[in-house]
């Protein structure tokens, strides 16, 4: 039935998930944590290179969920359980808290009705604040706005530290991440399944599609005719540090039919965002930004926080989210094929991930599957923090004393140092590429986008951080 | 591989420095020459201590391999590194202190930077603060130029880092956005790196340059210049395959390239002025200076194309030389007013941008006797006015363009009539 790859015999193991963005990692490291071998099988070169590296980065409390949801419940317990995780590795998050903001009248009757979703969403939280409150909570804001919503939990999180962190301690656990494995074709039978891979082939006992945008086309390949991902794209802008007094929390429109809106949110970098857009596509691969949709973001922005547009715009980008019909997240086995469908995880994913990890280790267990947790786990791994507001290396006199390489800062914008590039390519799962680089430690992702660093940037990817070192001590 | 954890450390000579008589943030060419012409006017005893966090002192001279510099300072002309090599020598032989690898990152107090440097995080104290940290090109966001997200589009900057310091390949066809001085600059290098420059594209009627400039361009560097239009998105997945180019009339067409390089369109880097609530300027976005280059900060003073960006390297190191007497006189050293004195200077469109922004017609004259302006729109022979209180009391025509892409300069004279006491003096294109 299977041929052996070219290395040899394939690869097997217990259960493989397909997808390594962060809600793959995080049921891998779920599973890991068991008696269970465990590879993430990912097509491209690193782990959260998809929809969980351009989201708008906010630890949800799930305030306006639709109450009653799969999604609802799973992204108010993955609010305690990814913000329990990031303490303890070190992911930066910040507690900003959130104002829901009305600008017409129709939005300010609208407030009694999103403070009681939340109730029923089992968030008591909320409260309604004048506009005066308003005012004084944001003195950037364009004139207009006629009273708010608070919503103190909503915090801000770094989704790139999230994804590494997850699939770090999923190795550390035990898993393997096999990067560069696009799965093409698939042999389902009933003790398992031959995943057809780019990287060449890989069995399992069980697989999970957690394969974001393409869970469709994996649903497909194990013969279901059940759903299709409709890419909904958004734009964002992301304004220079310099902007991020204008912002102190996040600032959010009143939700309509057509989604959850243009936001003002500071970053854990230290920047602004706005944003994001949402327009369906078809191409699941159109992350590039359009000339409508910064229009439509400078319409939106210039009235949310006017002061935005004197300063300058650092960097723009488009995350695709998996629309799904129905609006709810999808979450089934098939006892036949051992096979578990992650689909449809939109707009909440990077929340919810943790508790969608122990849904799904809870619908396996429900097909027999151990997945009791080991009790000889090891500790959570600590990741550097690249976050604002958290200790960075380069105002840290202890850490330079001891290693003069994070003295030596060779990214000004972001204040990134050698110690740190040489750590990430040091780490459990070092970047193949210049964007895993930016991820792990943030080099190159300031206002200069590359002026002054981006050629040693370069040389750094292709040294593997030794260039950088090498200059530290001439 | 793995890289030895920690790299071994040469023991410095002398302990890093924590106070200083004057610390200049920035060893360019406005910092080297301001740093050297301090020391040389404040004697044997006392420090000046440059700050650079590249590896070298010397500004962007050190990666812009082409001739055409030193010529207003140095009266000589150089090679970008030659040139910076000279300055950062003229400081070290003045008694400077160029520490380098060394980031000022914020202040601790109004005269009291903080630095880290592989040698430690520490702060550095004192009397007179001089920022000298040049200016950047906007880079592609900035620019808002939508479209795919693929490797192979620069900034000038970004380029010579490569071409010059690194030695890399950088492709074989290339599309250079904007028709600055600058502009040129990329295309030497790019022709030094055997990568074409198939179009240089400007929103402007022409290619703003320097006339030996433009000569080349048609001449020898055989650039096809597309005149009013713009880059409209960027294609490519991978790689970059070609940009979108749109005339003012609304036609289109893309242009196959795999390489573009956006150029000028320059901001200060003025995140330290700003961070020490310096006042900005709104039309430079640098900090707010009069002619002696004080800024709002009491004993903190601005040079170089912090100031004016951008001018090329030969008036930002005038710079370095005309701040000197204020210095002095903050030092208490020579007399000098304690404050920004003078007039405030404003502009009308198409001038964007006037500096030095305060200027006392009784007082000491801007650097080389020129007020440094911006224009958007390209005037033949310019007559410049000077507006105070709804009357004209400054009149000139010049025999140079007011050309956009590079600094159009205006003699300072045409305010020897303005009232010191009186309102704010608007300069116009009449
Ligand atoms: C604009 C925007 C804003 C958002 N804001 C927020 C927010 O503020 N808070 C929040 O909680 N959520 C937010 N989200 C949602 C969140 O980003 C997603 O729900 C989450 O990232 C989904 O993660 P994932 O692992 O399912 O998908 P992905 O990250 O896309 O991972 C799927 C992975 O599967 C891989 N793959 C696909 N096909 C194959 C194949 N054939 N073989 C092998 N591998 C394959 C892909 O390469 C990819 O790495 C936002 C989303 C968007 C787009
Ligand atoms: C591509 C290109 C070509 C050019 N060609 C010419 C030419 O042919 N002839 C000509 O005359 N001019 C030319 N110029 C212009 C010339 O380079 C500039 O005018 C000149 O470098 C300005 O000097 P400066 O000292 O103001 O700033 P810069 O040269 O930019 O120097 C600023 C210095 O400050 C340092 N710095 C900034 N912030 C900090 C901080 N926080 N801590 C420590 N250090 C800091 C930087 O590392 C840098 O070394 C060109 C410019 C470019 C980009």
């Amino acid at each position: 039935m299977s041929t052996p790859s070219p290395a040899g015999a394939p690869r097997s193991v217990d259960v493989a998930v397909i997808g390594g963005g962060v809600v793959g990692t995080a049921i891998a490291r779920r599973l890991a944590g068991a008696d269970l071998s465990v590879a993430i099988v990912e097509a491209r070169s690193d782990v959260g290179d998809g929809t969980s590296k351009a989201n708008t980065a906010i630890l949800h409390t799930g305030f306006d969920a639709s109450p009653g949801t799969v999604e609802s419940r799973l992204v108010a317990e993955g609010y305690h359980l990814l913000g329990d995780f990031a303490a303890a590795t070190g992911i930066p998050v910040e507690r900003t808290g959130a104002l829901l903001v009305a600008w017409s009248e129709e939005e300010l009757a609208a407030l009694p009705g999103l403070r009681d979703k939340a109730r029923r969403n089992g968030y008591d939280a909320c409260a309604i604040v004048s506009a005066e409150e308003v005012r004084a909570a944001v003195p950037a804001l364009g004139p207009g706005a006629l009273g708010g919503l608070t919503v103190p939990g909503e915090s801000i999180i770094c989704t790139w530290s999230t994804t590494i962190a997850l699939a770090t301690d999923a190795v550390a656990r035990g898993a393997e991440v096999l990067l560069e494995h696009r799965v093409t074709a698939v042999d389902a039978t009933t003790d398992g399944s031959v995943l057809r891979t780019t990287g060449g082939d890989v069995r399992a006992r069980w697989v999970v599609n957690a394969a974001g945008l393409h869970a469709d086309t994996i649903d497909g390949l194990f013969g279901h005719d059940r759903f299709t991902v409709t890419p909904r794209r958004g734009e964002l802008l992301v304004f220079d540090k310099l902007a991020r007094p204008l912002a102190p929390l996040i600032v959010l429109p009143v939700p309509s039919s057509l989604g959850k809106g243009v936001l003002v949110s500071p970053t854990v970098y230290g920047n602004v965002m706005l944003g994001p857009t949402a327009e369906d596509l078809d191409d699941k691969t159109a992350t590039g930004t359009s000339a409508a949709g910064f229009a439509f973001l400078r319409e939106k922005g210039e009235r949310i926080m006017p002061a935005l547009f004197d300063e300058e715009v650092t960097t723009t980008y488009a995350g695709l989210r998996a629309a799904v019909p129905g609006g709810d997240y999808l979450l089934e086995r098939d006892d036949e094929q051992h096979y578990v469908l992650v689909g449809g995880i939109r707009s909440t994913g990077l929340t919810a991930c943790i508790a969608i990890a122990e849904h799904v280790a809870g619908l396996l267990a429900e097909g027999g599957v151990d997945v009791a947790l080991r009790d000889d786990l090891p500790a959570p791994p600590r990741i550097p923090n690249i976050g604002e507001a958290g200790p960075r290396p380069y105002a840290d006199a202890e850490r330079i004393a001891a290693d003069p390489a994070y003295g030596h800062v060779v990214c000004f914008c972001e204040r990134v140092t050698a110690g740190e590039v040489r750590d990430a390519f040091d780490s459990a799962i070092p970047p193949r590429d210049m964007d895993g680089l930016r991820r792990r430690t943030r080099l190159m992702n300031g206002r200069c986008q590359g002026f002054f660093c981006g050629a040693d940037a370069q040389a750094a990817l292709e040294t593997r951080g030794a260039s950088l070192l090498a200059g530290a001590d001439r | 591989m793995t890289v030895p954890a920690t790299a071994p450390a040469a023991a410095p000579a002398t302990a890093p420095l924590t106070r200083a008589d004057v610390v200049v943030v920035g060893g360019g060419p406005s910092g080297l020459t301001a740093a050297a012409a301090l020391a040389e006017a404040l004697g044997p005893d006392a420090t000046v201590l440059v700050l650079d966090r590249e590896r070298e002192a010397g500004g962007i001279p050190r990666h812009s391999d082409h001739t055409g510099y030193g010529i207003r300072d140095l009266h000589r002309v150089l090679r970008g590194p030659a040139y910076a090599r000279v300055l950062v020598d003229r400081a070290r032989e003045a008694g400077v202190v160029v520490e380098t690898r060394a980031m000022v990152t914020g202040w601790a107090g109004e005269r009291a930077l903080e630095v880290t440097a592989p040698t430690g995080r520490r702060v550095v104290e004192a009397a007179a603060v001089v920022l000298a940290t040049g200016a950047r090109e906007r880079a592609r966001p900035a620019r808002h130029i939508p479209g795919d997200r693929p490797d192979g589009v620069l900034t000038t900057g970004q380029l010579q880092n490569l071409v010059h310091l690194h030695h890399r390949p950088v492709g074989e066809r290339a599309v250079v956005i904007g028709g600055e001085l600058v502009s040129w600059s990329a295309v030497m290098t790019l022709r030094e790196a055997g990568c074409r420059t198939v179009a240089m594209v400007t929103e402007h009627e022409r290619s703003e340059s320097y006339a030996a400039f433009r000569l080349l361009g048609r001449l020898a560097l055989r650039v096809p210049v597309l005149a009013r239009s713009r880059v409209v998105a960027i294609e490519g997945r991978g790689r970059v395959t070609g940009v979108v180019v749109e005339e003012r009339d609304g036609s289109r067409r893309t242009v196959p390239c795999d390489l573009v390089v956006t150029t000028g369109d320059w901001i200060p880097d003025h995140e330290l002025a700003r961070s020490g609530g310096l006042e900005l300027d709104r039309g430079t976005r640098g900090p707010l200076v009069d002619a002696a280059l004080r800024t709002t900060a009491p004993g903190v003073f601005a040079v170089g194309n912090l100031l004016h960006p951008v001018d090329t390297a030969d008036v930002a190191a005038i710079d370095g030389r005309q701040v000197v007497p204020a210095v002095l006189g903050w030092l208490g050293r020579e007399t000098a007013p304690p404050s920004l004195s003078g007039v405030r200077l404003r502009v009308e469109a198409p001038l964007r941008w006037v500096a030095p922004q305060v200027v006392d017609p009784t007082g000491p004259a801007p650097a080389r006797g020129r007020l440094l302006l911006w224009t958007d729109a390209w005037v033949e022979r310019p007559r410049v006015e000077a507006v105070q209180d709804g009357e004209v009391v400054g009149s000139r025509r010049l025999p140079w363009p007011a050309a956009p892409g590079r600094v159009f300069r205006v003699p300072s004279a045409i305010l020897d009539a303005a009232r010191p006491d009186g309102g704010d003096v608007t300069l116009r294109l009449a």
